[in-house]
């Protein structure tokens, strides 16, 4: 059973499509994109404005339904959920890491760590516990109840980044994450990626522009007018 | 998310901008100073309602002659002598669940002790009035049946009386004059205070019924009859069997209309009590106006905080939380603002009623009940008020919050 559970992807699209609107000015942000990524992958997103890479993203992330096709997350068909059911789907396997953080203003480190574990109902003394080990990893245990105002970028995303693993998601999808950092900031930032991709076994997605950050990552995707128009470094080859 | 979590939430929510929080909370805090303050004024009024029923007895029922309902017809100065000692006779002998009953006849008339003289009511009676007007003696003794019949000239005095009088003591054993005819002075009366309609009512000489009837008024009928039921269930018993027993023993036909009056003094303050209810009640019309205003304003302050706080309630979902977790997020800060004013705003009218106690001297009664209907209204408005709010912001779409700016 193991063997089945691991020969299959950890996300299986097929076929999607996402339609904004109603004809004739309906908006087709995504034509018919099939992808599959394994455990254990770390993924560049790349494509133009209006390539439909946001969409995709969004659709990956369960914050959207697709218009039709299927979505396979952890072998469950997610395309039909509910919005709480979503909200389930996105608080136990997937975590975000945003551009601009999108922390809590004048609340610590540590209960911006803490936040998705309120929503899984995690008792407080366990939260308490997980929130330490996961910034411990993130190197920011000594800044843990420092206010997001008092931190730096760079240690401001890997607050984010440790509020994304605190649920032990097996999927990290980050939006631009070295958009808002100076270079430095970045490298930092995507080592911790490439670390976590590397030591933990988490799938690790990114969205970008930036050819040097797709760098990181064993797999580019590339997107143009709602469609996959390359697909580097997969294991099984284009879709 | 827990309970707990969620109240906290809130509360940081509310302290991280303390100064809005306070003026949305405003309306609230009026408002239940409002119902407060109107509460303890409206059950303030009734205690004192309620005290002067218990002075003049629940029990009492009062007959006096003629009958105010008589097609419109005067019945003219022979209405007014319809009821004798007989009839005092016949009530306490025969209705069943009576405690005592006395004659009452009064006349003004000035009352001279010794060089100090004072004007005042003279009523006439029996000892049974003592126990059917639930009163005391201070001093001294009452007059006795015996003294009834002998036609004694005796008196007790009311204690304003007493004090007019003899303002340094010693009137026990004195002599009273009162119209030419010597009184000697056998008791003081226990102060009773003044009545619903602030009438003095230790402002009177009581003598027997007999002695008055001769020697003062020269009227041979009396002007009312006390009656004292056993319990105050059995009030109106009593007075419809004495009602049945004076139309009996005043021979009147079944076409004849009753020539007396039967009442009971809880019916006469009743009416007071309904003003004090409307008083009451024009208060509460204030303090709802205030509620809702306040609740608007809550409404208004939610909704912004709603809108400003999109990308946190964006976040929020994407990290796992549901749209009933945001709704009660926000309709628990809703409740938490309503309530904290709620709180203040007990205070407040705790304060206002302390304060028209103190220097208007109002009587006040703050229960339990109005604080916790003040509370209770309070909470619901926040509810009420926050709901909608709550339910923009958990209706609202993730992405669209998340990259809302």
């Amino acid at each position: 059973m193991n063997n089945t559970v691991d020969r299959e992807p950890l996300i299986e699209v097929r076929d999607i499509t996402k339609v904004y609107g109603e004809e004739p000015y309906a908006v087709h942000a995504l034509k018919g994109v099939s992808l599959a990524i394994h455990r254990g992958e770390f993924l560049a997103i790349m494509g133009p404005s209006g390539s439909g890479k946001s969409t995709f993203m969004h659709l990956l992330g369960c914050l959207d339904h697709p218009t039709s096709g299927s979505y396979k997350l952890a072998g469950q068909e997610v395309s039909g959920l509910s919005r709480d059911q979503l909200a389930l789907v996105r608080g136990r396997q997937i975590g975000f890491v945003f551009q601009s953080f999108n922390l809590l203003s004048r609340t610590s480190a540590r209960e911006n760590v803490e936040l998705p574990m309120l929503y899984a109902g995690i008792a407080r003394q366990a939260r308490d516990e997980r929130a330490r080990s996961i910034l411990e990893k993130v190197g920011l245990i000594d800044r843990m109840e420092h206010r997001p105002n008092e931190l730096s970028g760079g240690q401001q995303q890997r607050v984010a980044i440790a509020r994304a693993l605190v649920n032990d998601a097996p999927l990290l999808m980050a939006d631009e994450p070295t958009g808002n950092l100076d270079s430095a900031s970045s490298v930092e930032i995507m080592t911790l990626f490439q670390h976590l991709n590397q030591e933990n076994g988490i799938t690790v997605i990114v969205v970008t522009h930036a050819t040097e950050i797709a760098a990181w990552s064993g797999r580019i995707v590339t997107f143009h007018d709602g469609l996959i128009v390359a697909d580097h470094g997969s294991a099984e080859g284009a879709a | 998310m827990s309970f707990i979590v969620l109240v906290r939430t809130a509360w940081k929510a509310l302290l991280r901008n303390v100064s809005r929080s306070l003026l949305t909370m405003l309306g609230i805090i009026i408002g239940v100073g409002a119902v407060i303050t109107s509460v303890a004024i409206g059950s303030g009024a009734q205690a004192v309602v309620l005290k002067q029923i218990e002075s003049l007895g629940a029990n009492l029922i009062v007959i006096t002659p003629g009958s105010v309902t008589s097609g419109g017809v005067s019945l003219g100065s022979g209405a007014r002598t319809s009821l004798k000692q007989d009839d005092v006779s016949a009530i306490e002998a025969n209705v069943p669940e009576v405690a005592g009953a006395a004659p009452y006849s009064q006349t003004n008339a000035q009352v001279v002790a010794g060089g100090v003289n004072w004007f005042t009511v003279i009523g006439g009676t029996t000892p049974a009035w003592l126990s059917v007007e639930n009163w005391n003696l201070a001093q001294g003794s009452f007059f006795t049946q015996d003294d009834v019949s002998r036609v004694s000239k005796v008196a007790v005095l009311g204690s304003t009386v007493a004090a007019n009088l003899f303002p340094a003591g010693g009137a026990i054993g004195s002599t009273i004059i009162v119209k030419s005819v010597p009184f000697r002075v056998l008791g003081v009366l226990a102060t009773k205070g003044q009545t619903g309609f602030g009438r003095d009512q230790d402002d009177v000489v009581i003598v027997p019924i007999t002695t008055h009837q001769e020697r003062l008024t020269g009227q041979t009928w009396i002007s009312s009859i006390l009656v004292s039921a056993s319990t105050a269930d059995t009030v109106s018993g009593v007075i419809d069997a004495a009602e049945r027993l004076l139309r009996l023993v005043h021979h009147l036909s079944p076409i004849q209309p009753d020539d007396f009056t039967v009442r009971n003094i809880a019916n006469v303050q009743q009416v007071r009590m309904a003003t004090a209810d409307t008083q009451a009640l024009l208060l509460a019309a204030v303090a709802i106006v205030s509620l809702v205003v306040g609740g608007i304003g809550i409404m208004n302050i939610m909704l912004v905080s709603v809108t400003e706080r999109t990308r946190e309630i964006g976040l929020r979902m994407a990290v796992g939380a549901r749209g009933r977790d945001i709704l009660l997020q926000f309709l628990i800060e809703a409740l938490s603002m309503a309530s904290a004013g709620g709180v203040i705003g007990i205070g407040l009218g705790i304060g206002i009623s302390f304060l028209a106690s103190r220097f208007a001297h109002w009587p006040t009664v703050i229960s339990g009940f109005s604080v916790f209907l003040g509370f209770a209204s309070a909470a619901l408005t926040g509810v009420v008020f926050g709901f909608y709010p709550a339910r923009r912001a958990a209706a609202l779409d993730p992405i669209d919050a998340l990259r809302y700016e």
